[in-house]
């Protein structure tokens, strides 16, 4: 590289300044909640801090006023976990048959695209009023679950394509020549290769369900997922119990975060492990 | 390609691509078909009639609130729109160009993609104690004698509102940016630099030229995404302001299906203008495809 000869100027320092207060603005907020989700009993939204309890998380579990709080977060965490296996298998095939030409590939890959961008409230209406017309109940578990893949199959497919990209089918070619079957080119050579990308899908199949509100908010019919309950309560709790229910989606959603890239690591470890003993 | 034993039918890409097409049609095909059907048809506040009709975008279209909300939307849209492309290309430029060592290069851009897996609702509210009269802003502006007063403009207000979307979607501008820029040949600045280009000159004739896939792409996310929103604007102005989405919502709320599905057909043929007026400026799929 050129600029590993030169000396680093003003500009790198003003610049890396600016990155440094971006990053600040993109945590400080989420900081400030966490310390105040631990507020004594008599504490506000605001600074300062009234003593130091966990007294708003045992709220939270032991009120009545939050509505159904464990169960929002048991159908959301179930809501994640299938949205996680289906994206996953769904990509994989998806990204697989992209590499070839089909009829209609266009207008499907359209089709993805089309539902990242358009407002997520009226796919719900969408979704809602089809199943109405034909006669189907709303639920959380088919209406909700079909509504939160409409948002994570694109953006797995986006990533397959990425990590596809950079997959070389050869070594499917020289398994079929030493004549394995498509079934066992796929699951000794093509999944083992691809798996750190599959864990990637599969890190936006839980995350992007677990936290989805505008597409599910018509959809889920009577029982409400986490997020829906979170943002009911943006309007009617003014105490840091909405701080606590924070705190904790979103210790839940770093830890599936910190999950996701411990197992890429060791994976490419073991990877660049035994390519040195080979 | 599969020159060995055939075994490989061609109907196996079909197979493959089955299911995501059957629920791609039954989850955004069908019911953005539904939504179309529905702005035609007649409905008297408490049901429904599937009889055409043109009312419902007479109403819409008549209304002068409609312009109101579009011309509130689109303010948001480009403030917010400003504010991601100079945040964007300022970080991604500092990762791509300034960052040696390639491991902070990915750690410091994950750091900034992190938030995109948490919850958007959580990011949101973590702004009320920051900007509320009593909030971390004010008591930060009062100890330092610049203001006696607390600012009642902080939260609950246009700023608010912007200031969410700039903190909820600057990332989507950083990640496309930051891959364009990433793609540039480095020789190529090396060359204009023995050319004699100064380092504004190369950054406005090489850089910025050379990043506007990203650019466009990270745009066409911001701009869909605040059009799009109606949680946001509600909460963060206080309900004092209004969005597109967010007067749908109301009508949704009132049963007014209809009138809200013309309302949404609308917003999707403005978005859609200004979709493809961007993808003129700039055309992302062959540049993709390089």
């Amino acid at each position: 590289m050129a600029q590993a000869t030169q000396k680093r100027g003003v500009g790198f320092y003003l610049l890396a300044a600016f990155f440094a207060l971006f990053v600040i603005f993109l945590y400080g907020p989420m900081l400030v909640i966490f310390v105040l989700s631990f507020q004594g009993p008599s504490g506000g939204l605001t600074f300062p801090m009234r003593g130091v309890s966990t007294h708003w998380f045992n709220d939270l579990w032991t009120s009545t006023r939050y509505g159904d709080l464990g169960g929002a977060f048991r159908r959301s965490v179930m809501l994640g976990a299938m949205s996680l296996l289906i994206t996953a298998v769904v990509c994989l095939f998806a990204g697989l048959a992209f590499r070839k030409r089909f009829i209609g590939a266009g207008p499907l890959f359209y089709l993805a695209i089309t539902s990242l961008v358009v407002p997520g409230i009226l796919l719900g209406l969408g979704i809602s009023q089809l199943f109405q017309m034909l006669g189907f109940r709303l639920h959380w578990w088919l209406s909700g679950l079909g509504a939160h893949l409409s948002w994570t199959l694109p953006f797995g497919l986006l990533i397959m394509f990425a990590v596809l990209n950079r997959f070389d089918s050869s070594w499917e070619e020289a398994a079929r020549d030493a004549g394995a079957s498509p079934w066992q080119t796929l699951r000794y050579v093509t999944v083992p290769i691809l798996f750190p990308g599959l864990i990637a899908v599969a890190l936006f199949g839980f995350t992007l369900s677990y936290d989805e509100m505008p597409r599910s908010l018509l959809t889920v019919g009577g029982r409400n997922t986490l997020p829906i309950e979170i943002s009911n309560m943006t309007t009617n709790v003014t105490t840091p119990a909405l701080y606590a229910i924070g705190t904790v989606t979103s210790v839940i959603s770093f830890a599936v975060i910190a999950l996701a890239f411990a197992g890429i690591a060791l994976i490419q470890k073991r990877r660049a492990r035994a390519k040195r003993g080979a | 390609m599969s020159r060995s034993s055939g075994r490989s039918s061609p109907l196996t890409p079909y197979l493959q691509v089955a299911p995501l097409a059957l629920i791609m049609l039954a989850m955004v095909g069908v019911p953005l078909i539904t939504v179309v059907l529905l702005s035609f048809w007649q409905s008297d506040g408490i049901s429904i009639y599937p009889e055409f009709t043109w009312a419902n975008y007479a109403q819409v279209l008549t209304s002068p609130v409609t312009l109101t909300l579009f011309l509130n939307t689109l303010k948001y849209a480009a403030l917010t729109l400003v504010a991601t492309i100079l945040i964007g290309f300022t970080c991604s430029y500092f990762l791509v160009f300034h960052v040696r060592n390639l491991k902070w290069q990915i750690g410091l851009f994950l750091l900034c993609t992190i938030p995109f897996w948490t919850s958007n609702v959580i990011r949101m509210v973590s702004w009320i104690p920051f900007l509320g009269r009593e909030g971390v802003f004010n008591q930060a502006l009062i100890s330092a004698g610049m203001i006696d007063q607390p600012l009642d403009i902080l939260l609950y207000s246009d700023f608010a509102v912007v200031l969410t979307y700039i903190h909820l979607f600057t990332l989507f501008m950083i990640v496309p940016i930051f891959n364009s820029m990433a793609k540039i040949n480095p020789n190529l600045i090396e060359a204009a630099r023995d050319a004699g280009a100064s380092g504004w000159q190369i950054l406005w004739t090489v850089i910025v030229p050379l990043s506007r896939t990203g650019i466009a792409l990270g745009s066409i996310f911001v701009v869909t995404l605040v059009m799009g929103d109606f949680f946001v604007v509600r909460v963060m102005s206080g309900g004092q302001s209004a969005s597109v989405v967010s007067a749908m919502k109301n009508q949704i709320d009132q049963l007014f299906y209809p009138e809200a599905a013309a309302m949404a057909v609308l917003l999707i043929v403005v978005v859609l203008l200004m979709v493809s007026a961007i993808l003129r400026i700039v055309d992302i799929r062959s540049e993709l495809a390089k």
